[in-house]
């Protein structure tokens, strides 16, 4: 009975965070791109940028919507389904919650509204100042946001106290090392998106040969922009994968599939596991490389699954501490693989740029718009072993996933709140996709005749 | 005074400020398919609250942040309690901002409907639950010893609680009108003061038989005495002056009375629980209070601090906001912004 309520809570955290982090990091890089682009409109004044400003921020917007009412059910689903949660480490997850609504939700909002409506009513570098602050809103509530999840997957800051954790020290909290790789991964993965977001649309005109100029001039933003931030995510996230060896050594080995510990510790480049019977069915490793991404050299000794799960026994009591392998192993895999494509593709695209090719002479820019793609994989994947990976535990070490759910509602409660999310969900992505082709295959033009439509019927 | 308090007065204002602001843009999404007919009308409408309806939720959702970071067992034990209650709410909160933004982004009359009619139920059914959930607060629900909800759905459906949904619908609608006949030109401004005078008689019965029902079904008169004092009756005064305000086409002030009957109203809520947050139907000794429900002394010292500096900003911006787009909307191509 419990384990149902806890298996449905399970899927309703995981189906709706992950359809929340479709729109988030479209929002984290779009904003920013929209933003340097109306700040080129003011300082030169070309109308172009103006044109780009509207074409690109309309897509903002439709996007931003989503991410917005998407988000309201993740701060309340805490309460809803995980009390347990919600009690144990209120007195220092509620916080940093709170902070992000304060700081980031009303700045961001706020100044939606004003860039939204305001653009006959403000001065242009007002309202040019108004998107920084959507953008700077957007970007301080994934610090917040991350501040409360490192919590969960490193603790910091804290005591035990009358069987919950309180906070002791609000600057450890923000100093948790584990933020300050998270928070940059995540924010370039935003920006990445943003980029493949334009370059793809881009290329999709470009190749039509429609408003070259327009274009163009996007490609050439979002290719900057894009291998730049791809590059810095994956150099970020390769110090992130060296703070999990040392903070969730399990969420590496199962990352890897390392059963055993290993100096020098071997790399997989495909593993099936067959996680019941504790052993590999097949398995290709290279040796040495896994040290190398953990320390950097060549030798140094990572922990295997069967090690880890035994000292874990000895510390927290008898349990199962190994988090799905398969799951974990693939989600790295691909989150790391497409990582390292999106950074081919940024590299390929900026080199065209940088040596001032026709553009739409390029083959490949038929990939281009199907690229787009790509982040999306690579983000929710990144997301899946993050959460997946660090189970059994909610809190790393202090609270299992299983212990946090709440005892009065039952399965029927979240059973139907599930079914209506998902299905209130599917009908908005289908309404949101329409949209978003609708306005980028049509192009600046669309955006314009919506601006000037006369319709008099008032008056008549 | 004790930072439990404190918190308590500083949820306290958040939800104020929400049913004051979100108030208004609540009642006319709920307005919205009755009073427009063409879709300029509706464009217009929809624009009064265009720029500033997601900035006035966001009042809301830091006050559930507030809640979970001062008072994590009043969040956990409501939000969980509730459960039904806020999945319905979450719902109409998602379609309804989706709404907004995507209605006007297609021509097809179907789409458009749709979304208008998803702007109404988004709008109505939030209307109707803060008043049925804050019935409850005061009214009590059972919680056991150990904090947990032990009831279900149906258990927080009353006659009490339903004239308390009544009461926040019919409240937000007369606010509602009364901002489109503040922010609509000239034809439809009266046409909406109308409107809000002809709604403004049902909020006033349907409020005073709440009033009654109050006395009946909470502990109304132990906690404060036969004499209730200023603010509840500062808030039924301020109801009733409305309708005048309105009638006189003083529509700023009769916008700011009507804002006040909301503040003393919520206020005279709050009042009866402090300082209790959750009052228990099974054992006054189970109820949450701001005591038994609190984060430690030091996350309370640490998010004051945080409080002081950036309210007073958020303040002053959202203010500022609502300078910046005073004037009225016309049907000037130039309103229709989306």
């Amino acid at each position: 009975m419990n384990d149902l309520v806890v298996n449905l809570a399970r899927w309703q955290f995981a189906a709706t965070t992950i359809y929340h982090f479709f729109f988030v990091p479209l929002t984290l890089g779009l904003s920013v791109l929209v933003a340097i682009m109306e700040t080129l409109y003011v300082t030169s004044g070309n109308e172009v940028y103006k044109k780009m400003t509207k074409f690109w921020g309309k897509l903002f917007v439709i996007n931003f919507a989503m991410g917005v009412v998407t988000g309201i059910v993740q701060e309340f689903q805490f309460g809803m389904n995980w009390s347990e949660y919600s009690r144990f480490v209120g007195d220092i997850f509620g916080a940093p919650l709170a902070i992000e609504a304060l700081l980031a939700f009303f700045l961001e909002s706020i100044f939606l509204g004003v860039w939204l409506f305001g653009w006959d009513k403000l001065p242009k570098k007002i309202h040019a100042l108004s998107i920084w602050l959507v953008a700077l809103g957007s970007n301080i509530s994934a610090f917040w946001i991350l501040v409360a999840n490192s919590f969960m997957q490193s603790p910091t800051g804290f005591a035990e106290a009358n069987g919950r954790l309180v906070m002791t020290n609000f600057w450890d909290l923000l100093g948790n090392p584990n933020v300050w790789v998270q928070f940059p991964h995540t924010v370039l993965s935003g920006f990445t998106t943003g980029a493949f977001f334009v370059i793809g649309i881009s290329a999709y005109h470009l190749l039509k040969k429609n408003e070259s100029d327009f274009f163009g001039r996007s490609f050439r933003i979002a290719s900057l922009f894009g291998a730049l931030s791809i590059l810095l995510v994956i150099l970020v996230g390769h110090s992130q994968g060296q703070h999990m060896v040392k903070t969730q050594p399990m969420k590496m080995a199962a990352a890897e599939a390392l059963w055993d510990s290993e100096d020098p510790a071997s790399f997989s480049i495909i593993s099936i596991v067959d996680q019941k019977q504790q052993k590999d069915l097949f398995s290709i490793r290279i040796p040495g490389v896994l040290s190398l991404l953990s320390y950097n050299r060549f030798s140094g000794e990572v922990k295997g699954i069967n090690q880890i799960q035994a000292e874990y026994e000895d510390l927290y009591g008898p349990g199962n501490y190994v988090p799905p392998i398969t799951i974990s192993y693939w989600a790295f895999r691909v989150m790391v693989g497409v990582g390292f494509l999106m950074f081919f593709i940024a590299a390929f695209a900026l080199y065209h740029v940088m040596r001032q090719m026709d553009l739409s002479k390029m083959k490949f820019l038929k990939f281009m718009p199907f690229a787009i793609l790509l982040p999306y994989l690579a983000n929710s994947s990144g997301w899946i072993l993050t959460e997946v990976g660090r189970q059994p535990w909610v809190v790393y070490g202090y609270l299992r996933t299983a212990d946090a759910y709440s005892p009065n509602v039952t399965s029927g409660m979240v059973l139907t709140s599930l079914i209506g999310f998902v299905l209130v969900y599917a009908i908005l992505m289908g309404a949101d996709i329409y949209l978003l082709r609708k306005y980028a295959k049509a192009g600046p033009k669309l955006v314009e005749s919506n601006e000037n439509h006369d319709d008099d019927s008032y008056w008549n | 005074m004790a930072l439990n308090t404190i918190w308590f007065i500083l949820i306290a204002v958040l939800f104020i400020g929400y049913f004051i602001l979100e108030g208004f843009d609540l009642g006319v999404g709920i307005l919205l398919p009755f009073i427009a007919k063409t879709d300029t009308e509706r464009r217009m409408v929809i624009n009064t609250i265009g720029p500033h309806w997601d900035g006035n939720e966001v009042w809301l959702i830091t006050a559930g942040g507030a809640m979970f970071a001062a008072f994590p067992d009043w969040y956990a034990t409501l939000f969980s309690g509730f459960y039904i209650a806020l999945f319905l709410m979450l719902i109409a909160l998602i379609i309804r901002g989706v709404a907004f933004e995507f209605r006007s982004k297609d021509d097809n009359p179907v789409w458009r409907s749709f979304w208008d009619w998803a702007i109404f139920f988004g709008s109505l059914i939030p209307a109707i639950l803060w008043g049925v959930a804050f019935a409850n607060f005061i009214r009590g629900v059972p919680i056991n010893a150990d904090f947990r909800f032990v009831g279900n759905f149906w258990d927080l459906i009353s006659i009490y609680s339903v004239l308390g949904g009544l009461v926040t619908l019919s409240g937000f609608i007369v606010q509602g009108a009364i901002f489109l006949s503040l922010k609509l030109d000239n034809k439809f401004s009266e046409k909406t003061r109308v409107l809000g005078l002809k709604l403004w008689m049902p909020n006033v019965v349907i409020m005073l038989a709440f009033v009654v029902q109050t006395y009946f079904f909470t502990d109304i008169l132990q906690v404060l005495g036969v004499n209730p004092g200023v603010i509840p009756v500062g808030a039924i005064l301020t109801l009733l002056s409305v309708g005048w305000f309105i009638q006189q086409k003083r529509l700023g002030w009769a916008f700011i009375i009507n804002s006040l009957a909301i503040l003393f109203s919520a206020s005279t809520i709050f009042r009866i629980l402090y300082p209790r947050v959750l009052v228990s139907s099974l054992d006054p000794a189970n109820s949450l209070t701001i005591f038994n429900a609190s984060s430690g002394p030091y996350t309370l010292k640490v998010m004051t601090i945080i409080a002081i500096i950036f309210v007073p900003i958020v303040l002053a911006y959202q203010g500022w906001s609502y300078w910046v787009f005073r004037n009225r909307i016309t049907s000037h191509p130039k309103d229709l912004h989306y």
